[in-house]
């Protein structure tokens, strides 16, 4: 099968000429980078090369001096130290061993670290300075610096390194910087050239890593000549970057000290928030640990140990801790349903000690029940039963709507890091999540915050800061970057009525003083600054049928880790409330004993300025709390703690 | 010209193609990769397994690959074409939607024992297509408008998924190299004198009337092409690179430091130093005339290509050789001039010689399609 013949002679010679023509364009560009060869390679070359014959220049950067943080009244929370070290480069060194062994001679090194300064030698280009010694003393930095001809490769350096002053106090707030790993890089489209210098510091958590843009900085640039041995000679020029911005957090660093100090070695987190800005006051995550381990290279010892330990001290439970809010929820139910019209503030429940639905059964912590209950009271007593039933009336839709109006199951962005989610499920979330049904079971466990529902304390602070003032208030870390304060956005109104608000408030307002409040032992007796607040108990475990019937153990009887989570939320003064507070206690057991009192001396300590005066608190609870106050190891005005705190 | 002709006139048959093989051609080639063996190895302070041993396996690999497209008639080639262009679109749309995301561009897909660059493969597979085309179309239509909007639009879609990439150095190879197939196909030179007068008219107007009252971009995004076009005045961004391979490449002078004396400490910050900026190494090892040795070594394979295209009787072959010479030319035109700072850093490899594995295949790919034109050309 023949086809047409295409090729012409006419079309094959314009073919060829067209061919010859590119051929011809590409010599000329052959040509040209031939001539751009010669004129970098041989003409231009004096440029570069120097006045002596071995030297050459070098462009070195000059790491820009990382911004402070501070408190909101300017603290310093961290900052940056002056820092010798001294760095060793296999190309230049030659026998890297034996100017090792000379340099023990000098400065202390134990075997174990001259095996790893080997190493890391070894693995690395021959080019690639590493440090031998940091944080070296000025005697043993300048006995180097004198001995410097017989250590070839060896150079000291004076740098700044990160130091935190208030270590554990901030550990899970501001994080801490590292040295530049592989994985930070992966995903930077065109990482700032200040990345590639050797164990160059970056923000690795929290604030240093959220707000690394700021504190970071830009390079500047020193043009220096060096010898045919690398040994610096002479700087040519300079050009110096521009240091990271200051970063002022709302964060006040004594409240957070005393916050940090009270919940002492306890597994817990505690939050307090300024409801009318949403200003963060104190967020705090115990146990701590110090963050300077971090920054000097934490041993592996160290490292294992927090890691092992039970308490889990590296988590930031204020946010990334999601638990089962438990009655501390009951204001979400109450308020759905009070706005859907199914109850009003009046309107009773009879509390049998239990609510049958179905085959099922379900408890009130009150084995006996309370009887009749109007909402103040369901609040005031925290009965189950109330719950249940309203939240029947109501349906979980209309609560999840009112869990989310009020900031649960709402991502708050702050520049921390792991925030949660937590979760606000609906009929909706658990078809999606679980493929089942949404079942009637669920919603009266969720009406008392438990089953499905879980929550940050973060968000539990959103949600008490909300409930106090009726506003959409959105907490915020950032008080000022540089010295320009970061404008705050007036909350807008959540659009609940006041008389609904009002009656929850009151029944928050009854369970610190009311006469059988849940958590009248941790009321306030200053008049001017009473309490609101809920006090809530979160299962861990599944109570059987069994251990009902024959009583249900109690928390000081079970290991550790089965007891029930003790949490509280909380503001005051109760008329124009300024602060609102969450603690929660890790399997502390209940929340009116473990948790409310912790939370009582935060917002006091914040009103009040200072360390909460006895007058406060009850009269027959002054004498225990003078020696509880007097022996929390709070920071003095330099950040430092005192003496006798120290392990 | 049909299977049938070319039965009739006979092309080599079974293992007697051997002996037609251009191996002047791909004795030249290894000698370019065995510098850049050479450079990876120096690169890597003296270690074969960090860069160059794979990059040796790479090669070897698409040595065996190009023997085998050679073994296959052009003919066959000819008749995989759209089906290549078709196939290298689909895996364009879908680097598009589901890529890798690397170095802040999706550009790869996973393929498990590499990383397959659909744009690089792109650069071979539009030649075939359009090659193909010129092969099918009558020579008497190929300056008609109708005619010429087809090929147009199997450059520009492409280009476009590319530059959405975002790859400026490769949507540039590929309209350049697929202009430089039409244009060896006879396409009128008006086509292109009008193409050039538009681009040459627009960046006038915009660059002239920064400054005056009715200036066509914003003030920020000229400032992008100030530092796009003048990498020194911003010597810690764009311009760092280009500054310090500068400076590596004076040093080298004549006849450069020598084999692993490079000092390459002050390329400590050159990121691409065993890819893109590869060239460097060696005009620092090995000065001015190593650099010009390899210039040399580079235009032989280029009059290779551009002899074998004229000898061939067969316009697909012709077309294809014809590309395929465009787009290597380009690889190293665009890769020394970025270098040596004589344009922006777009992000193009050395041929045969930077780290990595699709353009290493794929340039083997091409000739593989360039030797199997040869063996099979009509004798």
């Amino acid at each position: 099968m023949r086809r047409v013949p295409r090729d012409t002679e006419a079309s094959s010679r314009r073919f060829t000429r067209r061919a010859l023509f590119m051929g011809g364009c590409m010599t000329a560009m052959v040509a040209v980078l031939g001539a751009r060869m010669r004129f970098l390679g041989v003409e231009q070359a004096d440029q570069f090369r120097l006045l002596a014959e071995e030297n050459r220049i070098n462009i070195r950067l000059i790491p820009p001096n990382r911004g402070l943080i501070q408190d909101r009244n300017g603290k310093l929370i961290a900052g940056n130290e002056q820092n010798y070290r001294v760095t060793i480069t296999r190309e230049d060194a030659g026998d890297v061993e034996e100017v090792l062994d000379r340099l023990t001679h000098i400065i202390p090194m134990s075997a174990e670290d001259r095996a790893d300064i080997l190493k890391e030698v070894k693995r690395n280009s021959p080019f690639v300075p590493i440090t031998v010694a940091d944080r070296l003393a000025w005697e043993d930095f300048s006995r180097i610096a004198v001995n410097g001809p017989a250590l070839p490769g060896v150079t000291p350096e004076v740098g700044l390194s990160r130091v935190y002053p208030r270590d554990t106090d901030f550990a899970h707030v501001v994080g801490y910087v590292g040295p530049v790993s592989e994985k930070d890089l992966e995903g930077i489209e065109s990482p700032d050239p200040l990345l590639r210098i050797p164990k160059f510091q970056i923000g690795k958590i929290g604030v240093e890593k959220w707000m690394e843009d700021s504190l970071r900085g830009h390079a500047g640039t020193k043009r220096i000549e060096v010898n045919a041995v690398g040994r610096v000679m002479r700087e040519l020029d300079r050009n110096e970057g521009e240091p990271g911005a200051d970063v002022r957090l709302t964060i006040d660093a004594d409240v957070q000290n005393f916050v940090q100090a009270r919940l002492g070695d306890e597994s817990a987190a505690c939050v307090v928030i300024d409801v009318q800005n949403g200003d963060l006051i104190a967020i705090a995550s115990a146990p701590s640990f110090d963050p300077n381990l971090f920054v000097r290279g934490i041993s592996q010892a160290d490292y294992s140990t927090l890691m092992q330990h039970d308490h889990r001290p590296l988590a930031n439970k204020s946010v990334q801790g999601a638990y089962p809010p438990g009655s501390t929820f009951k204001m979400v139910t109450a308020l759905a349903a009070l706005e859907a019209g199914v109850i009003n503030a009046d309107s009773t429940v009879s509390c049998p000690g239990y609510l049958e639905f179905g085959n099922r059964k379900f408890h009130c912590w009150k084995r006996g029940g309370h009887g009749r209950v109007n909402l103040e009271r369901s609040l005031m007593e925290s009965c189950d039963v109330y719950y249940y039933d309203i939240a029947q009336k109501v349906g979980i839709d209309k609560i999840a709507e009112m869990g989310r109006r009020l900031g649960l199951g709402i991502r708050h962005d702050l520049p921390m890091s792991a925030i949660t989610e937590g979760n606000m499920p609906d009929k909706a979330w658990k078809i999606e999540r679980h493929k089942s049904e949404w079942r009637v079971g669920d919603t009266i466990n969720a009406s008392i915050g438990q089953g499905y529902v879980l929550a940050s304390p973060l968000q539990l602070a959103v949600m008490t800061a909300r409930v106090a003032t009726g506003m959409a208030v959105n907490p915020r870390l950032v008080k000022a970057i540089d010295g320009k304060e970061v404008p705050v956005t007036p909350p807008e109104p959540l659009g609940l009525e006041g008389s609904i608000l009002r009656a929850v408030q009151r029944g928050m307002f009854a369970v610190m003083n009311g006469k059988a409040g849940t958590a009248r032992g941790s009321r306030i007796a200053d008049d001017t600054m009473l309490m609101c607040g809920k006090t809530g108990t979160s299962q861990v475990r599944n109570i059987s049928a069994a251990e009902r019937a024959s009583g249900v153990v109690s928390n000081d009887q079970l290991p550790w880790e089965r007891r029930d989570h003790a949490l509280f939320v909380g503001f005051a003064p109760a008329d124009a409330p300024r602060y609102a507070v969450v603690v929660v206690v890790e399997h502390g057991g209940g929340g009116s004993a473990v948790a409310a009192p912790i939370a009582r001396d935060a917002l006091l300590r914040a009103l009040y300025g200072e360390v909460p005066p006895l007058t406060a608190y009850p009269a027959d609870q002054r004498n225990r709390m003078e020696t509880l106050l007097k022996e929390l190891p709070l920071r003095g005005a330099d950040g430092k703690l005192p003496e006798s705190s120290k392990v | 010209m049909s299977f049938l002709e070319y039965r009739v006139k006979t092309a080599p048959t079974g293992i007697a193609k051997v002996f037609y093989i251009h191996w002047a051609l791909i004795l030249v080639v290894t000698a370019v990769a065995a510098i850049g063996w050479l450079m990876l190895y120096s690169i890597a302070g003296g270690r074969i397994e960090v860069w160059a041993e794979p990059q040796m396996k790479r090669y070897a690999m698409g040595l065996v690959l190009m023997l085998a497209v050679a073994f296959a008639p052009i003919w066959f080639w000819r008749s995989m074409s759209g089906l290549a262009y078709g196939v290298t679109m689909v895996l364009l749309l879908i680097v598009e939607f589901f890529g890798t995301v690397g170095m802040g561009a999706q550009r790869w897909i996973d393929l498990g024992f590499m990383r397959l660059q659909p744009s690089e493969l792109m650069k071979v597979t539009l030649v075939m297509a359009l090659a193909m085309y010129y092969d099918w179309l009558d020579d008497r239509k190929v300056s008609r408008p109708l005619w010429v909007l087809i090929p147009l639009v199997l450059i520009v879609a492409p280009t476009i998924l590319v530059l959405m990439q975002p790859n400026l150095g490769t949507s540039v190879m590929l309209i350049i190299a697929g202009g430089a197939v039409m244009f060896a196909a006879g396409v009128s030179l008006w086509y292109f004198g009008a193409v050039i007068a538009l681009v040459v008219g627009t960046v006038t107007a915009v660059i002239s009337s920064e400054g005056t009252p009715w200036q066509l971009l914003h003030d920020y995004q000229y400032k992008r092409i100030h530092t796009f076009l003048d990498p020194d005045a911003d010597p810690l961004g764009a311009g760092y690179n280009i500054i310090q391979a500068k400076i590596a490449l004076g040093s080298g002078g004549w006849a450069g430091k020598g084999f692993m004396q490079g000092t390459q400490s002050r390329l400590n910050f050159l990121p691409e130093k065993h890819t893109d900026f590869i060239f460097t190494t060696l005009g620092e090892e090995f000065g001015f005339v190593g650099a010009f040795s390899l210039l040399i070594l580079y235009a032989l394979i280029l009059v290779f290509l551009l002899v074998a295209a004229v000898q061939n009787k067969d316009r697909f072959s012709q077309l294809l050789i014809i590309g395929i010479a465009a787009n290597f030319f380009l690889y190293l035109a665009v890769n020394l001039s970025m270098v040596m700072g004589m344009a922006p850093v777009v992000g193009v490899p050395l041929p045969l010689l930077s780290y990595g594995g699709s353009a290493t295949l794929v340039i083997m790919l091409a000739f593989g399609l360039v030797q199997s034109a040869i063996v099979h050309r009509l004798r």
